[in-house]
């Protein structure tokens, strides 16, 4: 009905939806932090159950995966269509390993009942309780951003696929990205706070 | 290019687009129409609450069973408080005259997203079809209060569960709005209007949307923590786990209280756009509301101990907690002295709005005051979890919100239906609601003072004689509305025409333009010189 463009104006929206973002997972935070500080021995041994391995891989490739995202950006800015589609399929695949080993990660715990209401954790005292109960509430939200993250990046390579978006209209790419850093992000602090920290 | 040429000489009530009928409606992005979508939803829904309160102030008329017994009142004051809180004031002036009148007043065509606007009401409409399967489906009716305070919200049987997930959806509906509003605000001032020269209803408003964005996630993250709980019991919020239910009251909170200024601020905005009008008068101290509006949004996010007093917090968490409350109140004091000084020699039109805006200080100033006896540790002891504690909030939302969306309805509607309201009706309508409401909240002060616990469904009988006057004041109040409301669905419908673009004789952009306004609002989107308030040519 009423053409209107303004990049700079959906830049900004994205920026402030990434703000409650934030506040979203800061609150969570917070309550790890309190728990955390209750319960220090618990959250330690919590700490040690997690396979810091596959946690260690899965930040990798999220980071990887944020770097070609910025690099489709730049592709379309050149005007290199076939190159940032590429880079897209590349994290649209990372982002689908992410969750593939997201699922063997939480299914050993599902088999050791360890998920909240399972039997073996309630046998282990309210900090256990606890750690695991943040830890899959804090992942799951996470990976829950991942899935959107998939859903949008199909979006817009379907919408470069048919020229939706190009060399001089990539608002939706850009803000895509930076979406996707924002996940990247909270990943990055998620996971010292539950695997490394000992 | 007829279409284009429609889009500025056709009113938007009258414009053709790709849709018919309701879908015309319901698929529109128009500002102006998702703003009429938002107004007819609330108007709805208040109705069903106001019958729901009715209903419990008729149960209290006499102490025992009146007319239910104790789980149906739980359940009427817990949708009461669904409706009334997540329905229709934090929503509340923001999405009906925030939407129909923020893009006119600062010179834009819409809003920044005009389709992101239109699905905030889509998800909003989403957010209560799920809250209203509570009451159908499950175990009866929640019971837990709007608060759903943990551990009973994942203890209790009854179907609190779409509850706090419609409530959850309704929380995004709020942040998108809130989005929509700060950018539109930043990138779509028409040329000329800087910061300073934008009309206080747009300043409030843009405070409303810092705290919508950076409040609501909050709520969101809680509420779907007790959905965790209930469905798999991740023990975050349950003592039987370790969990802490005192943590939940805290981020509870943490949202809860920026929400009442989510509700009030863009009051004050619309009271402080019609004090002028009606006074002929430059307001008074410009800056000094905005910059207090700004204060409020940002104090506002440090007060919510306040609510939790007797919940059990150190000394000196308290003692910070109640300084900070007192902090508060002074930019909301600061306002009301604009608002007085304004009308201090000026030229008083006293008409159906201003007689709103001037209750709506009245009624303020007494809900302040007595969130002042809140605030204080030693008084709020006393008076904690009472009658007086139900009569202030009523006060502050329903005499601050309320009222303001009243005056701002009967300022603001010539120029959304272009039809005059029956200002006679519309007065009486008014007097006999203000002498309702103050005969039904006024005595509920002193019953608190007294003693008498809020959320329950019976009482001592030294309670009878307020409880008779106060409920004698809800059916008052009631017929007040039905009035009111009779009126404006009247006038909209067949009420007098009017083509005339400044009923009022405003200064601000709004009054500008067409009655209604077109499509797309402005044939040439307007260069800005002058500030918004300037009588005195």
């Amino acid at each position: 009905m009423i053409e209107h463009r303004d990049d700079l104006g959906d830049k900004m929206g994205m920026w402030l939806f990434i703000f409650t973002e934030l506040l979203l997972f800061g609150m969570l935070f917070v309550v790890y932090a309190v728990y955390r500080s209750m319960h220090p021995e618990a959250f330690k041994l919590g700490g040690e159950e997690l396979d810091v391995a596959l946690g260690t891989l899965n930040t990798v490739i999220l980071l990887i995966s944020s770097m070609t995202v910025a690099m489709s950006i730049t592709a379309i800015q050149k005007g290199k269509k076939n190159l940032a589609l590429a880079l897209l399929s590349i994290t649209l695949f990372i982002a689908v390993i992410f969750l593939v080993n997201k699922y063997f990660e939480w299914g050993v715990k599902f088999e050791y009942g360890f998920q909240p209401g399972g039997a073996e954790l309630l046998e282990l005292g309210q900090g256990t309780i606890l750690f695991f109960g943040l830890y899959f509430m804090m992942t799951g939200i996470h990976a829950l951003h991942i899935l959107i993250g998939i859903g949008l990046f199909i979006y817009v390579i379907m919408k470069i696929n048919k020229d939706k978006i190009h060399q001089t209209d990539y608002v939706w790419l850009e803000n895509t990205g930076l979406y996707w850093h924002l996940v990247d992000l909270i990943w990055i602090f998620l996971f010292p706070l539950f695997y490394l920290i000992h | 290019m007829s279409e284009a040429n429609n889009a500025h000489n056709v009113s938007y009530l009258e414009y053709k687009g790709q849709y018919k009928g309701l879908f015309a409606w319901i698929f529109s992005t128009d500002h102006k129409r998702i703003g009429l979508l938002y107004l007819y939803t609330m108007l709805f829904f208040f109705s069903l609450a106001a019958i729901l309160g009715l209903l419990m102030k008729t149960q209290l008329i006499a102490p025992g069973y009146t007319i239910m017994g104790p789980q149906t009142y739980n359940s009427l004051f817990t949708l009461h408080g669904i409706i009334m809180i997540f329905i229709i004031v934090v929503p509340g002036l923001p999405a009906v005259f925030g939407n129909f009148f923020l893009p006119i007043m600062i010179g834009a065509k819409d809003v920044a997203f005009p389709r992101l606007n239109l699905l905030s009401w889509w998800v909003y409409i989403i957010g209560i079809l799920i809250v209203l399967t509570s009451q159908f489906l499950g175990d009866g009716p929640p019971d837990t209060g709007w608060t759903f305070y943990a551990p009973y919200s994942f203890r209790t049987p009854t179907n609190v569960l779409p509850a706090v997930f419609g409530a959850f959806v309704m929380g995004f509906s709020s942040i998108l709005t809130g989005i929509n509003f700060v950018v539109t605000i930043h990138r779509m001032r028409a040329p000329g209007m800087t910061w300073f020269k934008m009309p206080l209803f747009p300043w409030t408003l843009y405070g409303t949307a810092w705290i919508q964005i950076l409040a609501t996630p909050v709520i969101g993250i809680t509420l779907l923590l007790i959905v965790a709980e209930r469905l798999w019991g991740i023990g975050i919020f349950d003592p039987a786990l370790g969990g802490d239910p005192i943590l939940y009251q805290h981020l509870f909170w943490i949202y809860s209280h920026p929400a009442v200024y989510i509700m009030i601020l863009p009051g004050m905005g619309a009271i402080s756009e019609i004090i002028p009008v009606f006074s002929r008068k430059t307001i008074f101290g410009y800056k000094a509301i905005v910059l207090s509006t700004m204060a409020i949004a940002f104090v506002g996010y440090f007060v919510w101990g306040h609510h939790m007093f007797t919940s059990g917090m150190s000394g000196r968490a308290l003692f910070a907690f109640s300084f900070l409350t007192f902090i508060v109140a002074i930019p909301s004091a600061i306002k009301v002295f604009n608002w007085v000084s304004t009308m201090h020699k000026g030229s008083l039109n006293m008409q159906t709005p201003f007689y709103w805006a001037v209750s709506f200080i009245f009624v303020f100033m007494i809900g302040g005051l007595t969130g002042l006896v809140l605030g204080s540790l030693a008084t709020n002891v006393h008076v904690h979890d009472t009658h007086f504690v139900v009569a202030h909030f009523h006060f502050i939302v329903f005499g601050g919100t309320g009222y303001a969306f009243l005056a701002a309805l009967h300022y603001w509607f010539p120029k959304m239906y272009g039809r005059m309201y029956d200002s006679g009706w519309a007065n009486l309508g008014w007097g006999i609601f203000f002498t309702g409401f103050l005969t039904l909240y006024l005595p509920m002060f002193y019953l608190g003072y007294l003693g008498m616990p809020r959320r329950y469904y019976d009482y001592l009988p030294d309670f009878h004689g307020g409880n008779i006057i106060s409920s004698l004041g809800a059916w008052l109040m009631i017929s007040g509305i039905i009035i009111i409301f009779a009126n404006l669905i009247r006038s909209a419908r067949h009420g007098q025409k009017i083509t005339e673009k400044n009923p009022w004789g405003g200064k601000t952009l709004e009054w500008q333009v067409d009655t209604p306004p077109t499509l797309e609002n402005f044939d040439q989107i307007p260069t800005i010189t002058k500030g918004p308030y300037e009588f005195e040519d």
